[in-house]
């Protein structure tokens, strides 16, 4: 059904029609909309006997979602920024143990200084945690990304993050198609935990596990996560069969074919670039660009698939890892190998700077004329940084 | 096999003489040739580790009082580490280890999900002083504020004994830990305020809270059994001496366990919706230096100076205190001197 309506609303609705049995909810901006409707939604009888629990922190959102999933309840949570980290621990417990929770991530900056607009450095700090990361480009992929989600997650036993920039597109209205309850139902049949607490057959769940046996358990989640990779693919096909419309894969090419240069993003600055693209391609540019969709597990091949016919890659990309440089510009040289085109890092939008075509252009432009540094900031106010820099040595 | 050649031979002393003066319908739960076991037997707890006995006790208690239909929820924490180290478990309750701060929020997620099920089964979380009253405590005053269907049970040692005992904010003024060297001019751990935990959680109002010791195992199960007839957040704070933390002998765990309690710096009470409804009076009212004197943490206590002598005098005017509070003064007067 087409509606009009927010990104967080869209959100909420498609993951209640993902029948969800306990949702916890920690009010953090921008995310915060998505819980506020979902309560509604619940409070109003339309979701059975689901629990709406509102818990005193992130980190015991979290905990509440494994103590749910883990008794065989299919359990949701959103969170954004600082939330995210202060749940980190429950993070790393919810993937150890295997539960298939679905979580929206609003992506936002993470402080200091504090700054609540959008970036992606909250998502990047974990992704080592174990979880899939998705990445939605348009409030009609966030909506349709949780229901993938959940399939993903309980097919796997892994939980899932939806990442979907916070404002960008949490407090977009847009036009979106929210899906029929029994095309929802046939595409995500109900939860069948592998394992439950049930005092009929008792097991102990998260023993202590010492250096005999340590590492084959970390070796045996990282097949199970990467399994995903085969997953993911195959659940987007079955969702454009049902729906009618793509969603999720591993990566999406936008006009790659013969293309010189190709920009790399996640999320919803695909957007702006693919309007550059098609800008530069009316000037007769050889120029496309790569959604990477799915961000953990890496696709590794599939990126390389799409990119090593490119001459350069230039990868805009929301955070900076401070000492290093660009999370996903590293995994892109890793898919690359050696002999690859030169890859650019260009970091822009930290903390919700508006990253306009006009700056995505004349930086791909420079790229294309080999004088883009490999490590550039899109829009950066180069005189106050100096300045700052010249009081440092001055000291 | 008889039903008496099952009974292990931990049962065999004064407890079990004594439980059998009972009418067989309040003997203790141990005494069943139907207990559970819950945590079984073979796990890695220290000798003498009042934990591991308080925990038996209580979960076979609760698994009496549901049926069996129970579910568990473990801090990180001796507890855990001693009971199931991979590939063995010493549980035969369903049972699941999260996090050190999380096991009420996890609870609370169980919880969740069996009502949302239509399940009629209840959920225990349990932990140390240090997963329950610091690193846990705002999990644990979100669940009792939710009012959520979970007994929570704290074994209190007094430390973070797991780790290596170090102090938390169960430990007593002037104890010897191993962040609270005996050193200074304040050996040991200041005289803080304290951390009342079954206060705190009287605060929440929540329908039950009570207090108890391994020394009288019997009130131990009677508390549990009272707790799981109750529905909502519910509190157990269960007094444990740890040998190895404590500095004391492991044979004596249940008499030191027993003068923290005639002492008066254990009290014991149930507490009903944030009001104390019963305390139980203390039979022979022991000076806190018999207590402190079995435990090496205390032994810079008794060194003669005037300094320590304060301390001690600190100490029991602590004890004296909550026999004042809650009214626990020997019904017939009778000092032992030290």
């Amino acid at each position: 059904m087409l509606k009009q309506i927010e990104g967080s609303r869209a959100i909420a609705e498609a993951v209640a029609l993902c029948r969800p049995e306990v949702i916890c909810a920690y009010p953090i901006t921008p995310q915060t909309h998505i819980v506020e409707d979902l309560s509604e939604i619940v409070k109003a009888g339309d979701l059975g006997r689901c629990a709406f629990i509102n818990v005193e922190s992130e980190f015991a959102a979290m905990s509440v979602a494994i103590g749910a999933s883990a008794t065989g309840a299919r359990a949701y949570t959103a969170t954004s920024s600082q939330g995210l980290l202060y749940m980190t621990e429950a993070l790393y417990s919810a993937a150890g143990l295997g539960l298939p929770i679905v979580m929206t991530l609003g992506t936002r900056a993470i402080g200091a200084p504090i700054n609540i607009w959008n970036d992606h450095s909250d998502a990047m700090a974990l992704r080592d945690a174990g979880w899939v990361q998705l990445f939605a480009e348009s409030n009609q992929e966030a909506a349709d990304l949780h229901v993938i989600a959940f399939r993903l997650a309980e097919e796997l036993s892994v939980p899932v993050m939806v990442c979907v920039d916070g404002f960008v597109l949490t407090h977009a209205f847009e036009r979106v198609d929210i899906p029929a309850q029994a095309d929802v139902d046939a595409f995500l049949p109900p939860f069948e935990p592998r394992e439950v607490l049930d005092p009929a057959a008792p097991i102990t769940i998260g023993a202590l596990v010492g250096p005999e046996a340590f590492a084959e358990v970390k070796v045996l989640a990282h097949h199970k996560l990467l399994r995903s990779l085969d997953c993911i693919p195959a659940l987007a096909a079955a969702f454009a069969a049902r729906f009618g419309r793509a969603a999720g894969g591993l990566v999406r090419p936008y006009r790659t074919e013969g293309a010189e240069t190709i920009v790399v993003a996640l999320g919803s600055v695909n957007g702006t670039i693919q309007e550059v693209v098609d800008a530069m391609r009316a000037d007769g540019h050889a120029i496309g660009s790569l959604d990477v969709c799915t961000f953990r597990p890496f696709p590794f091949a599939a990126v390389r698939r799409a990119l090593m016919r490119a001459s350069r890659v230039v990868v805009l990309e929301k955070n900076l890892s401070v000492g290093m440089g660009g999370v996903l510009a590293t995994d892109v040289r890793e898919a690359l190998g050696v002999d690859a085109p030169a890859v650019y890092t260009v970091v822009a939008g930290l903390g919700g700077r508006a990253i306009t075509r006009a700056s995505v252009r004349a930086a791909v432009e420079k790229a294309q004329a080999g004088t883009l540094e490999a490590l550039h900031f899109l829009d950066l106010d180069r005189r106050v940084v100096a300045r700052e820099l010249a009081h440092e040595v001055a000291r | 096999m008889s039903a008496e050649q099952q009974v292990k031979f931990y049962q065999t002393g004064t407890f079990t003489v004594g439980n059998r003066l009972l009418d067989p319908s309040k003997r203790t739960v141990q005494a069943s040739i139907d207990r559970r076991n819950a945590l079984t037997s073979g796990h890695r707890a220290c000798q003498g580790c009042g934990e591991a006995l308080g925990a038996r006790y209580v979960l076979d208690a609760a698994m009496r009082a549901t049926g069996g239909r129970l579910v568990a929820v473990n801090a990180t924490g001796c507890l855990e580490v001693f009971s199931t180290p991979y590939p063995e478990s010493a549980w035969q309750v369903a049972w699941l280890h999260s996090l050190f701060g999380n096991a009420a929020a996890v609870a609370s997620g169980v919880a969740a999900a069996l009502r949302v099920k239509g399940s009629d089964v209840r959920v225990i979380a349990q932990g140390g002083d240090g997963g329950t009253m610091d690193i846990g405590f705002g999990c644990l005053s979100g669940m009792f504020e939710r009012n959520d269907d979970v007994l929570y049970v704290c074994y209190d040692n007094e430390a973070y004994m797991n780790t290596g005992v170090q102090r938390s904010s169960a430990t007593p003024a002037a104890a010897r830990t191993s962040t609270t060297p005996a050193l200074g001019d304040e050996p040991g751990n200041s005289f803080g305020t304290g951390k009342n935990l079954p206060a705190l959680a009287m605060a929440h109002g929540i329908p039950y809270v009570a207090t108890a010791s391994v020394a009288d195992l019997h009130d131990l199960e009677g508390k549990v059994e009272r707790a799981m007839a109750i529905h909502g957040a519910r509190y157990l704070h269960v007094h444990v001496p740890c040998p190895l933390g404590w500095g004391s002998d492991p044979a004596r765990t249940i008499q030191i366990a027993r003068l923290a309690v005639e002492s008066g710096l254990f009290p014991l009470f149930e507490a009903s919706c944030g009001e104390v409804v019963r305390a139980t009076p203390i039979r022979r009212r022991a000076k806190v230096d018999e207590y402190l004197r079995l435990q090496t943490r205390f032994a810079h206590l008794f060194d003669g100076t005037p300094r320590s002598a304060e301390a001690l005098a600190r100490i029991q005017a602590l004890a004296d205190r909550n026999v004042s509070r809650f009214g626990l003064a020997p019904r017939e007067t009778e000092h032992h001197s030290p």
